[in-house]
C-alpha cells in the first residue's frame, strides 16, 4: 500500500505513541480541582429539585402546586407530566421546581399535592410465563438446518437455563445540569457523553415546550464528568426543564438527580434470560445453536441481544421475546447486548465442553474459525496468552474442586467481540507565533483518556512533548466531535488531531524552508527541533521556526473522516478473559483470586490509559458478576435497593489480581486506532460464572451470583 | 449494620467497621466516623433551628463564618457554602466515600456529619492537601499509577488514603484494601489506587527520613 501523508508513523519512528503517558488531566482530578457539573456554583445559584411519581403506573388525576409556589425561596414550579398523563416507573418525573437552596427546594417538594389513579403494572420479567401481555414477540432467525443437525445421531447436546439481572449505571456524578440565561443565550454545564449534540435536542425540548430560543444560542460545556457509561447521551426531562426553571426565575438553576432517582430513573442496563441447547461432535466442533431468549428494557422492552455471540455456528435458530415493564427505561450501557450475550452463549458452551470433558480453551480454540470476518487467529493467539497468564494448565481442572474442604477453586473463560470505528468529527489544530501548541475539537473526555491521546497524538507529530500541547474541548462551540458512545471517541479525535497536525506542519514546514535552505518536504520536525530529513545539522528548535510566523497563527482542520486514502482506524476487536475464582460451599461467598484480559484494539496511543480502561472494565464486570441487580418489588412496584449502601459496587478489597495483556506489535498496530471502552467490560460476567462451575462442579444459572443462588444451586448438585 | 463504639480501634485500622468474614464480598463500608457524629457541638443543650442559625468553620486553617440551618451536612455546607467542591455529593448517606474530608485528623464521610457538629473541630479538604500544580505525595502517586479515570471518586479517595497513611506509614496489601474499603469507585480505578497507596508511603515515609 502507498505511503499516505497522515499514515500513523513506522514502529521504530514513534517516541510517544504506545507508550505509557500519564493523563494529562491527572493533576486536575486528584487535586480536586477539575470542576465538574455538579460542582459549578455561579452566583444567584437557585437548585432544582424533581417530584416524582411513586407509582410504577398510575394516571394523574389532580395537581396542586400552590403551597409549594406559595414557600419563601421557591422561584418557579412548572409541571412536566400534567393531569390525565400516566407514570410508567417509580421516578418518573412529574414537576420540577427551583428554589434558593437545597433545603427549601426539598421542602416545597413536600407541599406539592398530586393524587394518581393506580394502574396495573409488571416489575419482574425472569417468569417469562407471568409476563402475559406485557411480552411481545421481539425477532427470530434461523440460519441452516439446526432441527436436522440437533437430531444428528452423533452429536452431544447440552441444554440449559442461563440469565443477567437489569443493573443500573449507577454513575458517580448524578446526571444534571446547570442553565444560565444572559439575554436569549443559555449555557449548559452538563454532566453529558454529547457535548457537540446537547445544543440541539435542547432547544428543540424548549421549543416544544414554547420557549423561543434558537440553537445558535445554546452552548454545552462539560470539562470533566463523573462517569457516563452509556446513560448519558440526551439532555432528559430534566436538561430541558432546568433550562425552562431558569427562564421563568431569571437566575441559574443547578439541578442535579438525587441518588434514589439516578437508581430508579437515570440508567438501566435491560436484562437477558435464555433457555439454551447448543450441539457440538464428539471432537468438540459446534454444529447447532437454538435459544429462546427474553428481557426487559423498561416500557420499551428490549431487543435480542447477538446471539449466538462470536461463533457463528452454521445451524442456529434464535426467538427473542421483548417484555415490558414498568422500570426505568433502558439506557445504552457499555457494549450494550454484548455482555449479555456473553453470558447466554459463553456459559452454553462452557456447559457443553464440560459435557464433552473438553478443556474449554481446547474447545473454543477448536471453534475460533468461526468468528465473523476471519478473526479466528486473533481468538486463538488471545486464548493461548491468556491461558498462560492465568497458569491454565496448572489451576484449571475439571468440572468439579474434588479436592477436600469447603473452599472450591474454579476457571472459566469467555470470548467477546465489538467494533470500535471512530466517529464523525474535527479538530483544529492552531501553531502559535511563540511556539504554544492548541488542540481544539468538541469532545469530552468520559475517564477513557480523550484528553491525553490528543495530546500524544499532536506531540508525536510535531516531535514536542506532550506538555506542549494544549488541549481544549468539553464545549460546542469547539468544532464538533461525535458523542462517546460505543467505543468511538478515540478512533474519532486521533485521526482528526493527527490530520489537522500533518497538516498545519506542512504550513509551518513551508514558512521555514527558505531559512533553513532546505525544501520543505526534506524537512521533519523531531525532538523539539524542525530539521532536515538527512543533515541534523540544519535545524532551528520550534520555537524559532515557529517565530518566524511573525504575528500569524496557523490553523489546520483535520476531519474524520476524511477525502484522503489514509487508513488510520478500523473497526472489529476480539478479547478473550480467564476468570480464577474461589468459592466458599459453606457460605455461598465467591472470592476472585485472579482475572486475566488479553485484548486487541489496533494501534495504541497511550499504553496506560489504555490499561487503565482494562482493569476498569474486569473490576465493573467483577462487580456486576457478584453484586449489581435492581431489585424489585412487584407488590409495590419499587426498586428495593435504590441507594449505594443496597445496591452494590465492589470495593478495593474484591478485585483480586488483575492482569491485563495488550495485544500489539504486526498485525495489530498496522490497523489503525480502534475504540477500546466497551470490549473488555463484555465478558467478565460469563467467565467468572463459568470458573464457578468449574469450582463447584454445578452452573448458578443468573447473575449476579449471590450467595444464596451459589448455595441453592448446591443444593441440586455438584461438589458440596 | 453494625456500628463501632467509643474512639477508634485499638489497631486504628479505618473508621470502617468491617464484617471481617465477609469482607470479600461486603464493600458497603457502612460507617463514617462515629466518633466524629458522637461529638458534642458546643451548642448549649436545646432545640437549635429550624431556621438558618450562625455558626463557625475551621476549614483548611481558616475560620469560615456561616448561616447555615442546623440539618445541613457538613458536605453541604463545605460545597454550596464555602465553594469547596473537591469532596463530592454521590451517595449522601455514608457508603461511597467520595466526600472523605479529614477532622481532627481522623477521615470522615462528610455527608454524615451535620455542618453544626463540626463547629469547633478542625476539617481539612482536599483543596489544603495540594493543588494540581503542588500535587501532595499521595496526588502525584494517583497520577502516575492511572488510579484516575472519570475522577468523581478520586479526591475522596486522595484524602482516605492520606489519612490512612498518616496511621498506617507502613502498609501492606492487606491493609490497602481494608483500610480503603470505605471508598468506591465505579470505573474501577482500583488497581492503580493499589500501586498508588503504596508508592505514596515509600514517598512519604522517604519524606520524613529526610526531615
Amino acid at each position: 500500500m502507498d505511503k499516505c501523508k497522515y499514515d500513523w508513523p513506522a514502529a521504530g519512528e514513534r517516541s510517544l505513541i504506545g507508550k505509557r503517558i500519564k493523563r494529562i488531566d491527572g493533576p486536575a482530578k486528584s487535586s480536586g480541582s477539575a470542576k465538574y457539573t455538579y460542582d459549578m456554583n455561579p452566583p444567584g445559584l437557585l437548585i432544582g429539585k424533581i417530584y416524582r411519581s411513586p407509582y410504577a403506573h398510575a394516571k394523574i388525576t389532580a395537581i396542586d402546586t400552590s403551597e409549594a409556589e406559595k414557600l419563601p425561596g421557591v422561584k418557579a414550579v412548572q409541571v412536566i407530566l400534567g393531569v390525565g398523563k400516566e407514570t410508567n416507573w417509580v421516578g418518573d418525573e412529574i414537576i420540577a421546581l427551583a428554589a434558593e437552596s437545597e433545603e427549601i427546594a426539598e421542602d416545597a417538594l413536600r407541599k406539592i399535592k398530586v393524587e394518581f389513579e393506580e394502574l396495573p403494572h409488571l416489575v419482574l420479567e425472569e417468569n417469562l410465563e407471568q409476563a402475559g401481555s406485557y411480552a411481545k414477540k421481539a425477532g427470530a432467525k434461523t440460519a441452516g438446518d439446526p432441527a436436522k443437525a440437533f437430531s444428528d445421531p452423533d452429536v452431544v447436546i447440552s441444554e440449559g437455563y442461563y440469565g443477567i439481572a437489569a443493573i443500573t449505571h449507577c454513575c458517580l456524578e448524578a446526571h444534571g445540569n446547570v442553565a444560565e440565561w444572559t439575554g436569549e443565550k443559555l449555557l449548559t454545564y452538563s454532566s453529558t457523553q454529547n457535548v457537540p449534540g446537547l445544543p440541539g435536542q435542547i432547544g428543540q425540548g424548549l421549543r416544544e415546550q414554547k420557549v423561543d430560543v434558537a440553537d445558535k444560542n445554546i452552548e454545552t460545556i462539560c470539562n470533566y464528568v463523573g462517569g457516563g457509561f452509556g446513560s448519558k447521551f440526551g439532555p432528559d426531562e430534566w436538561g430541558i426543564h432546568v433550562a425552562q426553571l431558569a427562564k421563568t426565575a431569571g437566575k441559574p438553576v443547578k439541578l442535579m438527580l438525587d441518588r434514589n432517582m439516578e437508581l430508579e430513573a437515570a440508567g438501566a442496563r435491560p436484562s437477558s434470560y435464555a433457555q439454551v441447547k447448543v450441539a457440538a461432535k464428539k471432537d468438540g466442533t459446534l454444529v447447532a445453536w437454538e435459544s429462546q431468549s427474553w428481557g426487559t428494557g423498561g416500557p420499551a422492552g428490549t431487543g435480542m441481544p447477538p446471539l449466538p455471540y462470536v461463533l457463528e455456528i452454521p445451524n442456529s435458530s434464535t426467538q427473542h421475546t421483548s417484555i415490558s415493564t414498568n422500570t426505568g427505561p433502558a439506557r445504552a450501557w457499555r457494549a450494550p447486548n454484548h455482555p449479555q450475550a456473553a453470558v447466554l452463549t459463553m456459559c452454553a458452551l462452557e456447559d457443553l465442553a464440560a459435557k464433552l470433558e473438553m478443556d474449554p480453551i481446547e474447545f473454543f480454540s477448536k471453534n475460533a474459525d468461526l468468528a465473523a470476518a476471519g478473526r479466528g487467529k486473533v481468538y486463538k493467539e488471545e486464548l493461548q496468552i491468556a491461558a498462560e497468564l492465568a497458569d491454565w494448565k496448572k489451576n484449571w481442572h475439571p468440572r468439579g474442586d474434588k479436592t477436600p474442604g469447603h473452599i472450591k477453586r474454579g476457571m472459566g473463560v469467555s470470548m467477546h467481540t465489538w467494533g470500535g470505528r471512530g466517529h464523525n468529527g474535527m479538530c483544529m489544530v492552531s501553531i502559535h507565533p511563540d511556539g504554544s501548541v492548541e488542540a481544539t475539537t468538541g469532545t469530552q473526555d468520559l475517564g477513557t483518556g480523550t484528553r491525553t491521546v490528543i495530546a500524544v497524538v499532536a506531540a508525536e507529530t510535531f516531535g514536542l512533548p506532550v506538555e506542549a500541547i494544549t488541549v481544549n474541548i468539553g464545549d460546542s462551540k469547539f468544532p464538533p466531535d461525535g458523542a462517546s458512545g460505543g467505543s468511538t471517541t478515540v478512533g474519532a479525535v486521533s485521526a482528526t488531531t493527527r490530520r489537522a497536525s500533518v497538516d498545519a506542519l506542512d504550513q509551518l514546514l513551508a514558512v521555514v524552508a527558505p531559512s533553513l535552505g532546505v525544501p520543505a518536504d526534506q524537512l521533519v520536525a523531531v525532538g523539539g527541533n524542525i530539521q532536515a530529513k538527512d543533515d541534523a545539522s540544519k535545524k532551528m528548535t520550534w520555537k524559532e521556526a515557529c517565530a518566524k510566523l511573525q504575528v500569524k497563527t496557523i490553523q489546520a482542520m483535520g476531519k474524520n473522516p476524511d477525502a484522503s486514502k489514509c487508513k488510520l482506524g478500523d473497526s472489529g476487536v476480539g478479547g478473550v478473559q480467564i476468570a480464577d475464582v474461589s468459592v466458599d460451599t459453606e457460605t455461598g461467598l465467591i472470592k476472585i483470586n485472579r482475572m486475566v484480559a488479553a485484548q486487541d484494539c489496533g494501534l495504541i496511543i497511550d499504553m496506560k490509559t489504555a490499561e487503565s480502561t482494562c482493569y476498569g472494565a474486569l473490576i465493573m464486570g467483577i462487580t456486576y458478576s457478584l453484586f449489581e441487580e435492581k431489585i424489585m418489588d412487584q407488590i409495590t412496584g419499587r426498586m428495593l435497593n435504590n441507594n449505594m449502601e443496597f445496591y452494590k459496587l465492589a470495593g478495593i478489597g474484591d478485585i483480586g489480581e488483575l492482569v491485563v495483556h495488550m495485544m500489539t506489535g504486526p498485525g495489530y498496530d498496522e490497523r489503525g486506532t480502534i475504540g477500546l471502552g466497551e470490549p473488555p467490560v463484555v465478558s467478565p460476567g460469563a467467565a467468572i460464572s463459568n470458573a464457578v462451575a468449574n469450582a463447584i462442579g454445578v452452573r448458578v444459572p443468573t447473575l449476579p451470583l449471590t450467595p444464596d443462588k451459589v448455595l441453592a444451586a448446591l443444593a441440586k448438585g455438584g461438589v458440596a | 449494620m453494625r456500628k463501632k463504639k467509643g474512639k477508634h480501634p485499638a489497631d486504628g485500622f479505618s473508621r470502617r467497621d468491617f464484617l471481617k468474614g465477609a469482607s470479600m464480598a461486603v464493600s458497603t463500608g457502612l460507617l463514617a466516623a462515629p466518633e466524629a457524629v458522637a461529638a458534642a457541638p458546643e451548642h448549649s443543650p436545646g432545640v437549635l433551628g429550624p431556621g438558618a442559625i450562625p455558626i463557625s468553620l475551621q476549614v483548611n486553617g481558616k475560620a469560615h463564618s456561616l448561616k447555615v440551618e442546623p440539618r445541613v451536612t457538613l458536605l453541604d455546607a463545605l460545597r454550596n457554602h464555602l465553594d469547596l467542591t473537591g469532596a463530592k455529593k454521590v451517595c449522601d448517606r455514608g457508603v461511597c466515600g467520595a466526600c472523605t474530608v479529614i477532622m481532627d485528623g481522623h477521615p470522615v464521610y462528610a455527608c454524615n456529619v451535620l455542618a453544626i457538629e463540626a463547629e469547633g473541630h478542625r476539617i481539612e479538604t482536599i483543596e489544603a492537601l495540594g493543588t494540581a500544580d503542588n500535587l501532595h505525595p499521595v496526588m502525584a502517586a494517583f497520577v502516575e499509577h492511572d488510579a484516575q479515570q472519570c475522577g468523581f471518586c478520586t479526591p475522596g479517595f486522595v484524602v482516605a488514603c492520606k489519612a490512612f497513611l498518616d496511621k498506617h506509614p507502613n502498609p501492606t496489601m492487606k491493609d490497602v484494601e481494608h483500610g480503603l474499603g470505605g471508598n468506591l469507585c465505579r470505573c474501577g480505578t482500583y488497581a492503580g489506587v493499589r500501586e498508588a497507596v503504596l508508592e505514596a508511603a515509600k514517598t512519604l515515609k522517604g519524606g520524613r527520613a529526610n526531615g
